[in-house]
């Protein structure tokens, strides 16, 4: 299916008009994309925004509710990875599909060769893996146990296992995401080589230098919308990063006011990286009474770690916390409860809330231990049922009744449970991460409003957000987290978009900053 | 072909569908009595008066019940905490051996029944403890470990039987010396064959329901089981939750191999139990791991069994034929409950 005669320009891949939907949630609307011969287009958004839903659609793991994929100028059959795989597409992806107790040769062959014809096919492609990987630069060994190879020289394996399967299209989904900056390199190189023998590229990814590093053309998605799409060379980091996070919604804007005394101090923490989670790296942060901090950043750069270590979920390698000028003996997501920590998760659904329980079982989640809602191990229904009437009624919660099951609720309903059953207690201290993430325009003002009305009050407030607009309506002080650093805190309105965008991206940390 | 989530099952799809399970688990065993060579009318006809056409068939029935209520509520707690706990029937022998340790002289008369009652419990506890500890702690997969465990118990019990525990007055078969009288668990009525063991699993029952529905620990055990994640982070202590259900599940299963003994048996062998602890399994998964029930659903496997007893005997058909009914009434049953909370559609 190799499509040779076609000429340097000429469009391959065209994705037209896809829409998907999930229930109520748009994942793509009216995408449009183009991908020519001997190009690489960077697919750039944040998560959520639509990425990894496209190139499923592409690929033929969901079926688009309107639009079509076109690849060499013929439509493919929807929902059918089959043809997309015959069609010449091969997608690389993130969390690599081989099978650990197989040679090199073996996964690479893996699916393609029929039961009883082993013998004579595996030395052809012994051959054919011998010259793919001299033409591309991938160098493996292809009898070593996979089991036995590290990350980078897995990922060549992928990738040739799609080069062998004749693949004129690669998608790679956040390929540098677990790479050593020398196995980036490495990786770019044998793109480049690709691209000089005719092959087109989709590099999904959101770190920003290596997409102006390697793409001709980056595609921004946000909210499933394609928002920009710009030459590289005719564009610049923090305009890419404007882009990715920008936001036109109106949002409630919170005046900014003096700051009280110190509630939550976090000194000099650093955490290990978890998987492709990135750690937390000499971490120091002042949460006050009275005060929005925002925590701005493209996400995956220790977001997460620090979530964690202030849920209680995850305890400090190096460096210590402090809650009203002592350390806690002991730190767990109970002990953060009752030092009055109001935490609402990024996932509502699977961390937030337990789907197959009740509203009133989930309003007292955190609290079930203690009187009035149990007694010397007895649990007080009533009393549980009594406080979730309440939440339901303060907080504006649109449901059936306490005992209906929560994953029927919609996602601002279920996020106004959580926000009552965090703040009825009356914190101190109210980590919210990504709190609006998935919410319609009404439910985002409702929770930003009660996160500014809590701060009246006096709480200090942690805003983790990906959405740049958010945070400078609502913080009284932006932060900006890289790589598991944090930047100093910047003044309301000291920074620009652009300027926070740079730091973001990288840029303005102390020495050792390595980005390109 | 994929499955979706009904948001709302209707009521004829909650009840047609088991419904219908149960008239093709009939199929499948009439199928089966006629590969045998036999009437299947004749064959299920025989299987439901040899279970429960007679009283002596009936309290035949509840005998045979008792030790698989006591082992489906072992497994029903478990498996509500996702607590995989295959090893039942070792915790089942570890009770029995304990009934037999103490049951025979070692307690003073009035309280030896209470007495090897409770140790008999915290012998269960601590077999499912092991594996428990193993799991919070290092992460090792409960399933390999409780499954395990089932066969060194019964090599355990195989050297007992031919060692320090063999009845001297046994004419050399390895089994225990008997109970003394004060041990036993005496019959509910005169003549009557069936002993309070019965009645008191089904007390084991209702207490369950009460820890799990009333109780904060049964709050806790629930949350870790729906959603680990979310109850973690909510602050359940989750490994003293799964080591506290550990607790209760082995106890209970003990109770089992306890009551076989005190009530049935009067000592210990090595055929005590024909894999109680693993029919517990689909007394627990037919019961939908509620534990009342379990007594329902003990009481019904039960008489799928004592049923082919009577049948083989008068139809000549193997009682094989009561594991295949059991296993294929799980598999719809499960296909059934399963397909109440999703649809299949194409694409």
């Amino acid at each position: 299916m190799s499509q040779a005669n076609l000429r340097a320009g000429d469009t391959v891949l065209r994705l037209d008009n896809i829409t998907k939907r999930f229930g109520a949630l748009v994942a793509n609307s009216g995408v449009t994309l183009d991908l020519k011969r001997g190009e690489v287009v960077a697919l750039l958004g944040e998560n959520g925004a639509g990425k990894t839903t496209l190139m499923n659609i592409l690929f033929g793991h969901y079926q688009a509710d309107e639009g079509r994929v076109e690849v060499f100028g013929q439509t493919l059959p929807p929902g059918n990875p089959r043809a997309a795989l015959a069609a010449g597409v091969g997608m690389v992806h993130q969390h690599f599909t081989l099978a650990d107790n197989l040679s090199v040769l073996d996964n690479i062959t893996l699916g393609t060769e029929s039961l009883w014809s082993r013998g004579k096919g595996r030395a052809v492609a012994r051959a054919r893996i011998a010259a793919l990987s001299s033409e591309f630069g991938l160098a493996v060994d292809p009898d070593a146990r996979v089991g036995s190879l590290s990350v980078g020289e897995r990922q060549r394996i992928e990738i040739l296992k799609a080069l062998c399967r004749e693949a004129r299209i690669l998608i790679l989904d956040e390929p540098t995401a677990v790479l050593t900056p020398q196995e980036t390199d490495a990786l770019f190189d044998t793109l480049r080589k690709a691209i000089a023998l005719g092959l087109s590229i989709i590099f999904i990814s959101h770190k920003l230098h290596e997409v102006m590093a390697i793409a001709d053309r980056c595609v921004v998605l946000r909210h499933g919308k394609v928002v920009g799409q710009v030459d590289t060379h005719a564009t610049d980091r923090a305009a890419l990063a404007a882009l990715m996070v920008g936001s036109a919604v109106a949002l409630p804007k919170a005046e900014t006011r003096p700051a009280g005394p110190v509630l939550m101090r976090i000194s000099k923490v650093s955490t290990r990286a978890k998987g492709t989670a990135t750690g937390l790296s000499d971490l120091s942060l002042d949460l006050c009474a009275g005060q929005i901090v925002g925590l701005a950043g493209v996400s995956g750069n220790g977001q997460a770690a620090l979530a964690d270590l202030i849920s209680g979920l995850l305890r400090p390698d190096q460096g210590r916390i402090e809650i009203d000028g002592a350390e806690p003996a002991a730190w767990s997501p109970r002990q953060a409860v009752n030092h009055q920590i109001a935490r609402i998760p990024e996932d509502r659904h699977k961390t937030g809330t337990i789907s197959d329980f009740n509203l009133t079982e989930n309003a007292v989640l955190e609290a079930y231990s203690r009187p009035p809602f149990s007694r010397h191990g007895w649990m007080n229904w009533p009393a549980a049922q009594a406080f979730a009437k309440d939440v339901i009624a303060k907080y504006d919660v649109r449901c059936q009744g306490v005992l209906q099951r929560i994953r029927l609720l919609s996602g601002g309903n279920m996020q106004k449970l959580i926000l009552g059953r965090v703040l009825e207690p009356g914190p101190k201290i109210i980590l919210a991460n990504q709190p609006v993430r998935g919410l319609d325009v009404g439910a985002i003002a409702y929770v930003q409003s009660r996160l500014i009305a809590a701060r009246d009050a006096g709480a200090a407030v942690l805003l983790i957000s990906e959405d740049l607009d958010e945070i400078q309506s609502l913080s009284d002080v932006i932060h900006v987290i890289s790589e598991g650093r944090l930047s100093p805190g910047f003044a309301r309105g000291s920074k620009t978009a652009a300027e926070l965008g740079l730091w973001m991206a990288g840029q303005g940390f102390r020495a050792g900053d390595h980005a390109a | 072909m994929r499955l979706e989530p009904i948001p709302n099952p209707s009521l004829a799809r909650r009840l047609g569908l088991p419904a219908a399970a149960l008239v093709a688990t009939v199929v499948v065993a009439s199928l089966l009595a006629l590969l045998a060579g036999a009437n299947p009318l004749a064959v299920l006809g025989q299987i439901v008066t040899g279970a429960v056409g007679s009283k002596f068939a009936l309290l035949e029935t509840l005998n045979r019940a008792t030790p698989l209520i006591f082992t489906g509520l072992a497994v029903a707690v478990a498996f509500k905490a996702k607590l995989w706990n295959i090893g039942a029937e070792a915790q089942l022998y570890a009770g029995a051996i304990v009934a037999v340790l103490l049951g025979t002289g070692a307690v003073p008369s009035p309280f030896v029944l209470p007495v090897t009652a409770v140790f008999a419990m915290l012998a269960g506890a601590l077999v499912l403890l092991g594996p428990a500890l193993l799991k919070t702690r290092l992460g090792v997969d409960e399933v390999v470990t409780t499954l395990l465990f089932n066969f060194i118990m019964l090599l355990f019990v195989s050297y007992l039987l031919e060692g320090p525990m063999k009845d001297p007055m046994g004419m050399g078969w390895p089994k225990s010396e008997a109970l003394l009288k004060e041990a036993r668990l005496p019959r509910i009525a005169e003549g009557l064959r069936l002993h309070w063991g019965f009645v008191l699993a089904m007390i084991a029952a209702v207490v369950v329901y009460v820890i799990e529905r009333r109780t904060s620990f049964g709050f806790e055990m629930r949350a870790v089981g729906s959603n680990f994640g979310a109850a973690r982070f909510a602050g359940v202590p989750v490994n003293r939750v799964l080591i506290q259900t550990a607790l209760l599940s082995g106890g209970l299963a003990a109770l089992a191999g306890w009551s076989e003994v005190a009530g049935l048996k009067g000592h210990l062998s090595q055929d005590l139990s024909p894999g109680f602890g693993y029919t517990g399994i689909i007394v627990a998964m037919l019961a939908l791991l509620n534990p009342l029930a379990v007594i329902g659903t003990a009481i019904f496997v039960a008489g799928i069994f004592v049923g082919s007893d009577a049948m083989s005997r008068a139809a000549g058909v193997p009682t094989y034929i009561a594991d295949m009914l059991l296993a294929s009434a799980l598999l719809f049953m499960v296909l059934a409950i399963l397909l109440t909370k999703m649809r299949v559609v194409r694409g």
